[in-house]
């Protein structure tokens, strides 16, 4: 026996824990599937209620859909009620339970009962899926121009939904709709308005045919104005707020870039913008309304001002509520009247220091909108004293806001350096990594900043060593690493207008770089920029190039894995003497092009390939690199003589200095890129391309590493060859497979489908093919993922049965195949 | 310009009515979402302006003692004008119970249900006059 809702209501409230209500729940819920599968029909509706209730509370109630269903076809107006609304809140459009019930709507759509036929509408109105509005929509049709109103506005919300799931029934309701605008129950014309919203958001070449029909709207929004008090609809002292509001919107989509219908509305757009009491929150959602419309037709000039005096006043007004709504409606027309918005700067400024995150969003959104050249100093200045102050929650949108603002509108460059240095300062932890290389590529071009460039840096980071988050360090020590000499040395005088002098000896700076590298929380990555720093400053400050050998080769041990590379490989640099000034020279200016063509991924890479190809001198620097990297590497194996990098293959001597290039290149990769990456790809990538790799090579790495696990042939019959490249997973149970699939044949292999299957220890996951078609003498230019997961991992070998179809030149293939020489371990 | 989703919640942040007509949303979604939602409202002071948004939705909310009615609607939609809807929402709900409380509402979920079915319906306001929005209600409650 099942408890009645009440008794259920109660139990649920009095639960202490979150455990107990699960309790009371599953218990219940087992009540319940018994009595259903008892098909007790007396207390269905109670049940279907508790079932609501259940639902509600978040648990799962879908063993109870049929008995909706069941409730739906009795004949009892309330199990139909119970049932209708079960339909709605337990059911949603995707489940397929749902076409069921398409029988009993129907009957009650025709019936005699008005409730009846009400409880249809709203319930196919909510939930109808695009099979049941074909089916059902010659009687929501007909129940348009019933006589009774209550089934009229049923009928035209739950048209609009019709309309919405099958867009090719418009022509039938695109001309019944406005015959509501002739009807006295307000209800059914705010139905009707809202039903040609739809409609001509649907189909926005309708509104051209709607816009006979804007005088009869002024005529109905003139009199709801206009007209005297009307207890039914009035809502304090305004008749009917939310058919005006409807009014309103349906004008601005008619008006809208039509000079004539603007021309009709104009008259009592401004009626409404001057009549209407501002002192009522429901006045306000008017004045609301019609301020969006005036500013989206093609109102005349008057009428624009009265509307932006409108907003003014709504900026001004105390209540949140209508500052939000204005600050809404700014940022919509901001784009319309530049002019008119700029005039509220100040107030907006303010805005963004609101307490009301709401609000604040908002205020930001339209700042970012505001700004120009003209007053980017005055705006950035005020967001960025905001910055200090606001929430964390706050920060990272100001902070990046702040940072595109800045590269955007800068009117100099010290000036982006000085901003972009402040925010790094104030908020660093939420500043994009790409905002950081921008800044460092800016720095590079701007010779004639380097110094100033330097001294700021050293400043910054001195005055905010304890603060400093890692994007300040990396950018800061980059500077000091790249443009030490011109701190210390005799250019440290030439400071520029306004800047204070800097007095910085070789042992302050290097003082500074060791301090960044001995504290505790300094991130690896932020370990490998002064590594880097520190190494190209060996040539910078010579009188100190033997402490700060030191001071790299201390992390020869370091248990981080690439600190430890770089501390190796840069100790090894620098015992030779020969090449070091060279490798460790100033980085030349860099094409913005090329840098901004390494941040897309893919691009950069068909680029590389493209250049690798092209390009000799590129096929040389790889040469020679890889040449260079390598007798490195046999040097770090083992004490060979200096004659390591000459012995390097044929093309060294020639290109030399290529070789030099190539080698900095590599090195400014690394720097610029976090070093995230492993060297090999780095270096691959910054020889294919030079340019490109000089700051990308990490953040452009090919698109799969090379190495990344073995591979076999998983299939080979005719013309196709499946190779399958594995990768260990998220835990070793886990397989990840790279399909690469080739066609040797001349001719290409069409529809193309591989499917797989594992015995039922395993799990498998197939994703589809990359394309359906595998092009002739392709080798892996369609690939598919599969992910196994081995439940018996170490115990089970992974073994797979393929089937592949295809068809070639008009005939289909079938191919069957199992895999079994995976490697051990898999 | 559609009303996504009207969501009662109690102080405690517990759910007291839900209705959604914006179906894209799965059970599991929904939960999530509400607690979201609730999170981010209830924490709001009373100066504070009634409109939140939250992922692409907007959530307009008004208090009422210890319950708080929550509308989430999209872009286009007047925020004022639905913070009147709820009002008249709640009026509405309070003839019919007179003084409408918690516990009134969740000991006749249908029929508040029943109500505000009668009031909104696929996202868009039908009925704003009480006695209108009531008459059905009244009519089941003279049959059962």
């Amino acid at each position: 026996m099942t408890l009645r809702l009440r008794d259920l209501i109660k139990q649920v409230r009095q639960c202490k824990t979150a455990a107990e209500e699960r309790d009371v729940i599953a218990k219940e819920s087992a009540a319940l599937r018994q009595a259903f599968k008892e098909q007790d029909g007396t207390y269905r509706h109670r049940n279907v209620a508790k079932l609501m209730y259940i639902h509600m509370l978040g648990y799962p109630t879908h063993f109870g859909q049929m008995e909706t269903l069941k409730l739906i076809a009795s004949a009892g107006f309330p199990e139909k009620r119970v049932g209708y609304l079960g339909l709605m809140i337990l059911l949603d459009e995707r489940q397929e339970v749902l076409m069921l019930v398409t029988n009993s709507l129907k009957n009650d759509l025709n019936s005699r009962n008005q409730y009846t036929v009400g409880l249809a509408l709203c319930a196919l109105g909510n939930i109808c899926s695009a099979e049941m509005a074909r089916d059902l929509a010659p009687e929501v049709e007909r129940l348009l121009l019933s006589a009774n109103p209550y089934l009229r506005k049923k009928a035209a919300l739950c048209a609009s939904r019709v309309l919405r799931k099958v867009p090719d029934m418009l022509e039938s309701f695109m001309e019944k709709a406005p015959s509501l605008l002739e009807d006295r129950s307000h209800s059914v014309l705010l139905a009707g308005v809202q039903l040609m919203l739809d409609i001509c958001a649907q189909q926005p070449a309708v509104a051209e045919a709607y816009r006979i029909h804007v005088p009869l709207l002024c005529k109905i929004l003139r009199s709801l104005l206009m007209g005297g008090f009307v207890p039914d609809y009035d809502v304090g002292g305004i008749n009917d707020p939310f058919l005006q509001v409807a009014i309103l919107r349906l004008l601005r989509v008619l008006g809208r870039g039509s000079a004539d219908a603007s021309d009709a509305m104009n008259d009592v757009l401004a009626q409404v913008a001057t009549n209407i009491d501002s002192s009522r929150n429901a006045g306000n959602a008017i004045l609301y309304e019609c301020v969006q419309t005036i500013m989206a037709i093609e109102s005349i000039g008057g009428l624009r001002v009265l509307a932006v005096n409108i907003l003014g006043r709504f900026l001004g007004n105390k209540d949140n509520n209508i500052r939000y709504v204005a600050l809404n409606t700014l940022a919509r027309i901001v784009g319309v009247d530049a002019q008119a918005v700029q005039r509220h700067r100040a107030t907006v400024v303010e805005c963004v220091k609101d307490a009301d995150i709401s609000i604040r969003r908002r205020a930001l959104e339209l700042v970012y909108a505001l700004v120009n050249e003209g007053n980017i100093r005055t705006l950035t200045r005020e967001l960025l004293d905001y910055l200090d102050v606001c929430d964390a929650e706050f920060k990272p949108d100001l902070a990046n806001k702040i940072c595109m603002l800045v590269q955007r509108y800068a009117p100099d460059k010290r000036w982006y350096i000085d901003s972009l240095l402040q925010v790094l300062v104030q908020a660093g932890a939420y500043v994009k990594d790409d905002a950081c290389r921008a800044l460092i590529l800016l720095v590079v071009n701007a010779a004639q900043l380097h110094g100033y460039a330097v001294r700021t840096a050293f400043r910054t980071l001195a005055a905010h060593f304890d603060t400093a988050q890692p994007s300040l360090l990396m950018v800061a020590t980059w500077c000091l690493g790249e443009y030490g000499d011109l701190l210390v040395g005799p250019e440290s005088g030439k400071v520029l207008e306004g800047e204070e002098p800097v007095s910085a000896s070789e042992a302050d700076v290097l003082g500074l770089l060791e301090a960044v590298l001995q504290r505790p929380t300094t991130s690896p990555a932020c370990r490998e920029y002064v590594l880097t720093a520190l190494a190209k400053l060996t040539t910078r400050f010579p009188s100190s190039a033997e402490s700060i050998k030191g001071m790299i080769a201390a992390y020869r041990q370091s248990s981080q894995l690439e600190v430890q590379t770089r501390s190796v490989e840069y100790s090894r640099l620098l015992a030779f003497p020969a090449i070091g000034p060279q490798v460790l020279e100033h980085i030349p200016p860099v094409e913005e092009s090329a840098y901004d063509a390494s941040l897309e991924p893919s691009e950069a890479a068909s680029a590389a390939a493209a250049q690798a190809a092209s390009s000799a001198s590129a096929a040389a620097d790889l040469a020679a690199l890889l040449g260079l990297d390598a007798g490195l590497g046999g040097l770090d194996a083992a004490p060979a003589p200096v004659a390591g990098v000459p012995a390097a293959p044929p093309a060294a001597a020639p290109s030399q200095a290529a070789a030099v290039n190539a080698l900095s290149d590599l090195l400014a990769g690394d720097l610029l890129g976090g070093g995230g990456g492993g060297a090999a790809p780095a270096a691959a990538a910054a020889a294919a391309d030079p340019l490109a790799g000089l700051f990308g090579a990490p953040a452009a790495p090919p698109p799969v590493p090379p190495a990344a696990g073995p591979t076999i042939t998983a299939f080979q019959k005719g013309p196709l060859t499946v190779t399958f490249r594995l990768a260990k997973g998220a835990t070793p149970a886990d397989t990840d497979i790279l399909a690469s699939l080739s066609n040797s044949g001349a001719a290409p292999l069409e529809a193309f489908t591989l499917q797989a299957a594992v015995p039922k220890q395993m799990q498998l996951k197939l994703d589809p093919a990359s394309a359906a078609v595998v092009p002739p003498g392709s080798t892996g230019a369609v690939t598919q993922r599969l992910h196994v997961h081995n439940t018996m991992h170490g115990q089970k070998a992974l073994v797979m049965r393929l089937r592949i179809s295809y068809s070639l030149g008009g005939q289909s293939v079938l191919e069957q195949g199992e895999v079994a020489n995976f490697p051990p371990g898999f | 310009m559609t009303i996504k989703f009207v969501l009662l919640v109690n102080k405690q942040g517990q759910t007291r009515v839900a209705k959604y007509t914006d179906s894209s949303l799965t059970t599991d979604e929904r939960r999530a979402l509400e607690a979201e939602i609730v999170r981010k409202c209830l924490t709001r002071v009373d100066k504070q302006c009634n409109i939140v948004e939250h992922r692409n939705y907007k959530v307009v909310y008004r208090r009422y003692a210890s319950l708080f009615f929550l509308m989430g609607i999209d872009a286009e939609e007047n925020e004022l004008g639905i913070l009147e809807m709820i009002h008249c929402m709640v009026e509405t709900l309070d003839k019919w119970f007179s003084n409408v409380c918690e516990l009134d509402i969740m000991f006749s979920l249908d029929t508040t249900h029943h109500i505000i079915d009668e009031m909104v319906a696929n996202g868009c306001i039908v009925e704003t006059n009480k006695a209108n929005a009531l008459t059905p209600v009244q009519l089941l409650e003279r049959v059962s």
